[in-house]
């Protein structure tokens, strides 16, 4: 679900038209999640079925402009301030709520990070217990329960990685309007 | 069951006026028999400060610390000494064994400080090896222990004369994983089975990750908290 979130995340902070959307998302991923324009409108036609997002008119270039709805920006605040669940998620998407968090004027990136990292470690708790509970001569399980550990703590140490980095972030910028320094202002 | 731990809106300010730094703001946390609860925090998050406070090696400007019922501010100098030897242990990152003293000295140290006979404090030095899974090294010095050994030995020291409290400052910080884990197991089962409660100040996810409890400081605020645990023990405290 991270792409719909993520072009909703985007048009929270004004209506644009298909190419910009494309573009943009590209831009604020860093280019690690490359779209093709048939994506983004397959994507903005569902979310204008939901009510999440609907047309608003067309540019002086004849482009279709889409506008974020009272609905879908209540579900761009619920996304950053839920934590991503274990079970299937695709792996990048945490990456790109960071990213989009960052980027998007008012959201509270430290409270983003630290909802994730709760739920990390409720995690580890649970995998920790499972070791507990196994049969301590069962290595195959324990070494599959151990690979999941590992990846859950580098996912925790990425999450410290990311709160050390926008505090020295925060730290360095001393901001004019409407720049990410802004957003990271807000912070402190 | 009452807490082993408690510590009610406890702060700690350093210096006043305008140079004032709050290392902790207005903490509470209650730790019951049982319970292993980990903290964790970036550097200056005020972690050790917190274990400061509730071993009494430091008092709160505002706020109250009890241990097993007994508010520490009511104590005198003399008697928050004898308390904070008799009922809180400690085990650090770096073990601070005593190099020329045998194991079983080692842990008999603090009972024989505290005046138990030296027969009786060998005894039970004995018991506290045995607990942490180690008797056949009583008779070693330290520079022969590997690091994991050695840290079981300090929390033998930690244990002995059967203390309630244990506060762990980085127990697992010089340690690899495979004797990390085990450093871990063991303070779990001291919990699980002998009603011991367990603060653990650790940087580290995965071992943070047997806590009962987790709770994150940062700026000496608790600003989150893992919750209470499914496990029935930890539970019926609060």
């Amino acid at each position: 679900m991270s792409i719909p979130h993520g072009l909703l995340a985007l048009l929270d902070e004004g209506p644009r038209y298909g190419y910009q959307l494309r573009s943009d998302f590209e831009l604020r991923t860093g280019g690690t999640w490359p779209l093709n324009v048939g994506q983004v409108y397959t994507t903005l036609g569902r979310l204008e079925r939901d009510g999440l997002v609907e047309a608003a008119g067309e540019d002086d270039e004849g482009r279709a402009v889409y506008r974020i709805t009272a609905a879908g920006s209540r579900q761009v605040r619920d996304w950053f301030t839920s934590p991503v669940s274990p079970d299937g998620r695709p792996r990048d998407e945490l990456a790109i709520k960071l990213a989009m968090a960052v980027t998007v004027p008012g959201v509270d990136v430290a409270t983003v990070v630290q909802a994730q990292r709760t739920a990390t470690l409720r995690q580890l708790q649970e995998l920790q217990r499972s070791k507990a509970r196994s049969d301590p001569d069962d290595l195959a399980r324990l070494l599959v329960l151990e690979s999941q550990v590992f990846k859950t703590e580098a996912e925790a140490r990425w999450l410290d990685h990311c709160e050390h980095a926008l505090s020295t972030a925060r730290t360095r910028s001393r901001p004019s309007a409407g720049t990410v320094g802004t957003v990271l202002e807000e912070k402190a | 069951m009452n807490p082993v731990l408690s510590m009610r809106g406890v702060s700690r300010v350093h210096g006043s006026g305008t140079v004032a730094v709050r290392a902790l703001d207005d903490v509470s946390l209650d730790v019951g028999p049982g319970e292993l609860v980990a903290v964790m925090g970036p550097s200056g998050s005020g972690k050790s400060t917190l274990l400061g406070l509730a071993g009494g090696l430091d008092a709160p400007t505002t706020g109250a610390v009890s241990v097993e019922g007994t508010d520490l501010a009511s104590l005198s100098p003399a008697a928050l000494a004898a308390l904070r030897r008799r009922s809180v242990g400690y085990v650090f990152q770096d073990f601070n064994l005593v190099p020329a003293l045998t194991a079983a000295e080692n842990v008999s140290l603090p009972l024989e400080l505290d005046g138990v006979k030296p027969r009786a404090a060998r005894t039970a030095a004995a018991a506290a090896l045995e607990l942490v899974g180690v008797p056949e090294l009583a008779d070693r010095f330290p520079d022969d222990l590997s690091g994991g050994q050695q840290q079981r030995v300090a929390i033998a020291r930690g244990l002995v004369g059967e203390r309630r409290l244990l506060l762990a400052d980085e127990p697992t910080g010089a340690l690899d994983t495979v004797s990390g884990e085990a450093v871990l197991r063991l303070l779990r089962r001291r919990c699980d089975d002998d009603g011991v409660a367990v603060v653990l100040v650790t940087h580290e996810p995965r071992y943070a990750g047997y806590a009962d409890r987790v709770v994150f400081l940062r700026d000496g605020r608790v600003v989150d908290s893992t919750g209470a645990s499914p496990a029935p023990l930890a539970d019926v405290t609060r």
